[in-house]
This record gives C-alpha cells, sequence and structure tokens, in this order.
C-alpha cells in the first residue's frame, strides 16, 4: 500500500513537471512564429492599433494629439515603474510569450542589451525611418544604430548632456572664480572646503553619471567590431577620470550622499554643496530639492581636462523602439517619428517631463529659449545645446549594463567610505562583466 | 487557633509554593519586558516615521527632526495625493481592495472545503493528494510569477484584473491548516447525525462544520488578506495597464520616478499611510480568532 502511495505521488509530480515543460516549449514556439509576421516596412489595410509601454509622465496627453489628428492608426499607452524598476523584464517576458507592445521606450544604455536578445525590428527597412537620420544629432543616432549603416533599432527620442550647475551667488561672493577646468575645479574644492563647504556630491550608484564623465573624456567602455565584444572599464581615460575623484573624496573635498535622497536634497538646500555635474534634465532636481536656494544657480559648460577643449558627456536618454513581432511597422514607425521629431510633440514632451529633444532642430524649440526663474533668469538650455554638440559619437554600451552598473556601484560605495579606491572598483566590475558576457554566451574579448 | 494558624498555614504554602510551584523570577520578567520593549519600539518605529512624514510638507522632509512633527498637513497631503493623475491613487486601492477581499474570501472557502474534504472523507489517493499540496507550500510565489505569465499569455489574460485575482485564490497553507483544524473540531458523529437527519453534505458543510472550523477560517482569511494585499511580483509582471494596478504596484511605479517628478517622493509616503491602515484595521478586528486559530489543537 505503502509503495503504491508513493509510486502514485511520483508519477503525479513527473506528470505535473512535464507539463510544465511542455507548455514552456509551445509558448516560445509561438513567440518566434508571430516574430517573423512583422517584418517589411509595408503600411497596413485599414484602421491599425498600436500599443505604446512608456513611463515618461504626462505622456498620456502627447499621445491624445496623435489620436486626433490620426483617426486610423490609434495608439494605446501603458505606464508603469520605470525600465530598470521592472518594464525591462517585462519586455522580455512579453517578448518570449509573444504579446509585447508594438512600441516601447527603451534607453540608450538598454539598447544593446535588446538588440543582442533580437528583440528589436530594424527600423532601417523603413525609408521615413533612415530619411530622418539627419534630423537627429550624430552621437544619438549612433546609439540608436551601433553604427551600423542603414540600421536603426529604434529612434531617439531625448537627450542627457551635461553641464556644471553651480551656485553663481556663493562662487561671487567668496571670490572664487568658477572653473573651466578639472584642475581649476580641484583648486576650487580646496577653497571651498575651508569655507566649510563641498564643492559637489559624489554619487557612490549613479555609475551612469560617472560613464557619462568618461565619455566626456574619451573614453569608451565597451566597443563592438561586429563579431566581438571588448569590454575596457579601465582604460587609460576611465582611470584617469577615477583617479581624479579619488583623489578628491581621498581629501574630503566632496561630500557622499546617496543621491537621490533626503539628504542629498538637504546638501543642496542648506548650500553645503556648491556644484553639481549633471544632465540637462537634473534642471527640476535640483529645483525641488533645493527650493530654498531658487534664483542663486546658474549653468556653466562642465569643466575640461585641457585648457580649451570643448567636450561634454552625457548622462541618460531614451528612444523609442519597435519590438519583434508587432504586426504594424510601419504604422509604429510613423508615430515613433511623430513623437521625436514633430514640434508639437517635442514641445509637449518638454513641458510634461522636461525632456530634451535629440533633434538638431529640437534645440531651437520655443519653450527652450526662455531664462529660467529659478537659475537667475538664464536661458540655460543654451549651454546643453551647445553640449549637445559636443558629445563624442564614439561611445558604445555594453549589452549587460545592468550588471555593470550593480558590479560597479558595490566598488563605488566601499570606496566612497575608504574601503579600496574607484580604479579597484572598475576592475573588479571588468573582470565580473567579462564573467557575465561569457556566461551569456556573448562572444567577448579577453 | 485561628489567626496565627492560618498565618503559619499561609506562611507554609507560601513555602511550599516556593519549593514546589512554578514562580515567576522577577528578573526573568523584566528582562523579558525589556526585550519586547526594544522590539516594540523597533518595529513601531518606522509607522511612527511615516506618519510624521506624510504630515509634512515635502520641503520640511530635510529641515526639521524626522521623528517629530512640523506643521500638521495631513488633509492637504491626502487631499493632493487624491487629486494627482485624476485619482489614480483612489482606482489603486479600490483595485486592491477588490483583490483582496474578493480574493481572500473565495480563497478562504476554497482552502476550507478542500481541507475539510482530505479530513473527513478517506478516499484513495487522499494522502497523495494532500502530501502533493503541501509540496506546493514550499514553492516560492515568485518562483511561479514567470510560469504563470506564459500560461496566462497562452489564454490571453495577462493585464486583465483576472490574472492577479485567479492565482490569489489558491492557497497550499490554508489546505493544511484548516485540514488540522477540521480533523480537530468536527467530530465524525456529528456529522453522521447530519446524514442520519437528511442533511446533504454540502448544507452540512455550510451550516454546521464552517462554524466549528470559524477560527481556523478566520485565520486563513487573515493569512490570504495581508499576502494578497501586499502582493506585489505578480502584478509587476502580469500588469501593464495603470489602471488595475494595486496599491502596491502602483506606489512602486511612482517610487521609480521620483526622480524626474519629485511631489511623487511625497505622495509615495502618504500613499503608503494611507495603504496599510485597512491592514491595521483587519488585524485589530480579527486578531482573537487568529490567536484561538493558531493555538488550536495544542490543548485538547
Amino acid at each position: 500500500m505503502q509503495l503504491r502511495i508513493r509510486a502514485i505521488s511520483v508519477a503525479l509530480l513527473s506528470a505535473v513537471a512535464l507539463a510544465g515543460c511542455a507548455s514552456s516549449t509551445d509558448s516560445s514556439d509561438e513567440g518566434s512564429d508571430g516574430g517573423t509576421a512583422g517584418g517589411a516596412c509595408e503600411p497596413s489595410e485599414g484602421p491599425v492599433e498600436l500599443t505604446f509601454t512608456t513611463w515618461i509622465p504626462g505622456i498620456e496627453g502627447v499621445v491624445d494629439l496623435w489620436n486626433a489628428e490620426n483617426p486610423d492608426i490609434q495608439v494605446t499607452v501603458q505606464t508603469g515603474p520605470n525600465g530598470n524598476g521592472g518594464t525591462y523584464q517585462n519586455f522580455f517576458n512579453q517578448l518570449k510569450a509573444g504579446n509585447a507592445p508594438d512600441l516601447g521606450q527603451i534607453e540608450y544604455d538598454a539598447l544593446p542589451n535588446f538588440r543582442v536578445q533580437d528583440g528589436l525590428v530594424d527600423l532601417g527597412v523603413c525609408e521615413d525611418v533612415m530619411a530622418a537620420q539627419d534630423d537627429f544629432v550624430d552621437w544619438t543616432w549612433n546609439q540608436v544604430s551601433f553604427g551600423e549603416e542603414g540600421s536603426a533599432y529604434g529612434v531617439p527620442q531625448d537627450a542627457g548632456p551635461m553641464a556644471m550647475f553651480y551656485r553663481a551667488d556663493l562662487f561671487e561672493e567668496n571670490g572664487i572664480p568658477v572653473p573651466t577646468t578639472w584642475a581649476e575645479y580641484q583648486e576650487a574644492a580646496v577653497q571651498i572646503k575651508d569655507l566649510g563647504g563641498y564643492i559637489t556630491n559624489f554619487s557612490q550608484s549613479d555609475i551612469n553619471q560617472f560613464a557619462g564623465l568618461v565619455w566626456q573624456a574619451g573614453g569608451s567602455w565597451f566597443a563592438n567590431d561586429g563579431t566581438e565584444w571588448t569590454v575596457d572599464l579601465t582604460s587609460p581615460e576611465s582611470v584617469e577620470v577615477a583617479d581624479y575623484w579619488q583623489g578628491m573624496i581621498d581629501e574630503g573635498l566632496v561630500s557622499a550622499n546617496p543621491p537621490w535622497t533626503s539628504e542629498w536634497d538637504n546638501a543642496y538646500n542648506t548650500g553645503s554643496d556648491w556644484t553639481w555635474i549633471s544632465a540637462v534634465w537634473g534642471a527640476n532636481s535640483i529645483a525641488s530639492g533645493a527650493p530654498d536656494t531658487a534664483g542663486n544657480w546658474a549653468v556653466a559648460p562642465m569643466p575640461q581636462w585641457a585648457e580649451g577643449d570643448a567636450a561634454a558627456g552625457n548622462w541618460g536618454g531614451s528612444s523609442t523602439a519597435v519590438f519583434k513581432g508587432s504586426e504594424h511597422v510601419y504604422e509604429a514607425a510613423q508615430f515613433a517619428l511623430w513623437l521625436n521629431t514633430s514640434d508639437e510633440a517635442l514641445t509637449a514632451l518638454n513641458k510634461a517631463a522636461n525632456l530634451y529633444p535629440a533633434t538638431k532642430a529640437g534645440a531651437d524649440l520655443p519653450a527652450l529659449q526662455e531664462g529660467v526663474e529659478f537659475y537667475g533668469g538664464q536661458a540655460i538650455y543654451d549651454v546643453f545645446a551647445e553640449a549637445s554638440s559636443q558629445v563624442n559619437p564614439d561611445f558604445t554600451w555594453g549589452p549587460t549594463m545592468t550588471q555593470v552598473y550593480s558590479d560597479a556601484s558595490d566598488g563605488f560605495k566601499g570606496a566612497v567610505t575608504g574601503t579600496g579606491t574607484l580604479t579597484d572598483a572598475l576592475t573588479a566590475a571588468q573582470a565580473s562583466t567579462i564573467e557575465t558576457l561569457k556566461s551569456q554566451s556573448i562572444p567577448v574579448k579577453e | 487557633m485561628s489567626a496565627t494558624g492560618t498565618a503559619s498555614g499561609a506562611a507554609k504554602t507560601s513555602s511550599a509554593n516556593m519549593s514546589l510551584g512554578a514562580r515567576e523570577n522577577p528578573f526573568s520578567r523584566t528582562g523579558a519586558m525589556i526585550v519586547m520593549g526594544v522590539f516594540t519600539v523597533y518595529f513601531l518605529m518606522p509607522i511612527w516615521w511615516l506618519f510624521v512624514s506624510a504630515t509634512k510638507d515635502r520641503s520640511q522632509f530635510t529641515s526639521t527632526n524626522p521623528l517629530w512633527f512640523a506643521e500638521f498637513n495631513l488633509v492637504e497631503n491626502v487631499r493632493e495625493l487624491i487629486d494627482y493623475d485624476q485619482g489614480i491613487f483612489l482606482t489603486w486601492i479600490a483595485n486592491s481592495a477588490v483583490y483582496t477581499v474578493g480574493g481572500a474570501l473565495l480563497g478562504t472557502i476554497l482552502a476550507g472545503m478542500c481541507g475539510y474534504a482530505l479530513a473527513k472523507y478517506p478516499f484513495r489517493g487522499r494522502e497523495v493528494i494532500f502530501n502533493v499540496v503541501l509540496g506546493g507550500v514550499l514553492v516560492p510565489a515568485t518562483a511561479l510569477a514567470l510560469p504563470l505569465f506564459l500560461i496566462f499569455s497562452q489564454v490571453q489574460l495577462t493585464n486583465t484584473f483576472w490574472s492577479v485575482f485567479l492565482p490569489s485564490l489558491v492557497s497550499p497553507f490554508g489546505v493544511y491548516l484548516t485540514r488540522i483544524y477540521a480533523a480537530a473540531s468536527v467530530p465524525d458523529e456529528l456529522l453522521e447525525a447530519a446524514r442520519l437527519d437528511g442533511s446533504g453534505e454540502v448544507r452540512t458543510f455550510f451550516s454546521m462544520s464552517v462554524r466549528l472550523m470559524f477560527p481556523a477560517l478566520v485565520t486563513v482569511f487573515l493569512f490570504q488578506f495581508v499576502a494578497i494585499w501586499n502582493n506585489f511580483f505578480l502584478p509587476l509582471i502580469m500588469l501593464r495597464d495603470e489602471s488595475v494596478f494595486p496599491v502596491t504596484l502602483g506606489l512602486y511605479s511612482w517610487n521609480t520616478q521620483v526622480n524626474q517628478i519629485p511631489e511623487l517622493r511625497g505622495y509615495v509616503l502618504v500613499g503608503a499611510l494611507l495603504s496599510i491602515i485597512p491592514l491595521i484595521l483587519i488585524f485589530l478586528l480579527l486578531q482573537r480568532f487568529w490567536r484561538s486559530g493558531l493555538g488550536a489543537g495544542s490543548v485538547k
């Protein structure tokens, strides 16, 4: 009797397990069938409905503009957590199950991951998309085409050119010249330290900000020659930037509050921190995190490594991509182009979410010509337009940036509290990134 | 004889108590109270902080003492929260309420019926089924979320109310608890008497056995309520449309956008405070059942 019960339970459990295996292979087959359906870029017959997943605040109003003008192509927008907060993983799950949306917002640093997993439609087959190539600032087009001629895996949406936000009043009051080179920045840091403040807050977890600094210095953490990846987190430029900031940390010239917290807000609000090297969208972060300092800020170009240089880094920015399996690639591309190039959409996006357009013409939007009160009336976007034209087009993101960020930030946190250095952190992240790529069977140079 | 006798008698019994009975050591009692006090403060401090922060204006977060009030703005904060984004927060609370109350009620009834059947009706394969269900307790819900997503994709039910509601109805732990309790609290003789009186099995269950099993059913309801209200990973994977989010996923979604929309930091805190209120209420109302349910069967 006991033997029979055991035999039956084993049989039941194995039946359930095998059923689970069978159904999962079925669904992946269906997924790949769906993928081959939406290939070429031809207009569809009859009314079309598209789904678009994004997390841009206020995007519904912008999409309503399109829906009102295009009764035959209706877009349903779905919002939720941001990409790294779960939506990217959901995209991958949905691609596997075959029910991904037609369009999705994907940040530049996540695009290679989707490309490597073959989740995106190459919009190079759509004439209108390729015709729009010159509308976009060069480096943003490189971000979506990965340097491949005649390809585009997304339409660039916004950019995050970096500059230096600084407390104009404090610099003037204390007679400290606004730094234009990193050497001057360090000297100013010492003077500010003597006055009891910090020149800036060093972020232990914004690795993509650090990547932007390396970008400005001319380094690129990844490269892909078409057959294999090269991982170069410890390139000379990267180490130069790491050593510079390590020096600042060792001398106690920078504060080390975790970013995007009340302590960080407080440091800027009380005037303890004097500058922030950040992207264009950071204007809003300071305005709402440090309301007591309104009118005292200004924006200047990033400090340069050599006198007279004109290079800027980039932090953030997303594209609008079409997922494999979409049955209306042509209409999706039309919508993506409208969203990211038309004046009305770009103005609405800037108004709703402070997005800075990736198009060359976008810098001339009327909304971006006005002075901003929080920054003493300065027309801050002029500085960012200039910076956007100074971003090196040859920066490549790797296919596993989430893992790179996570590993690097572990080491950065240690460096900030005195264990190890930033260069050690980058070295460790270099090794673990190569391991991760190998474990995912992605060809990588040792 | 009387006064001194009883006094010496009392002295004798008290000394007898000291040597024979289990008398509480005053040190161990104070020690236990201190430990409990420390843990109480530890657990209640975040809730206190949440309450205090929810009453503050956002600009006061950093400049005032985090554990004490500044201006008392709770009513305005709640009003702003409810107005934001056309009342999406109320939609989320309503969604959570439907998922939770509906799911917990139905789930409890299902688990109760399963446990009762396993306890009271001997049939071939009963132990096998029970062991398989018990194995289900060991599987963490997060491991099941992705396979569930793939299954629901095949029947095109993802991103709907049912994709979160249906998986919430399942409670292997509930089946286990109700089986144990039914075996202990529903006497077979009572069931036989009911059958003799002509009552069908379903009628017997709902009119008699449910009342006998009530503490266990309330315990299962409470566990399911907390689990479904706090359920985050399954909705994250299944749902894409904000209008069907439960409040956990909605607050998380806001929290990921705090960098772009700093007002959300305040709304997340006020929303978090509002979202724990139903749980606290339910616990306070039902705790006597929960306490007796936990101890069921320990003193026969």
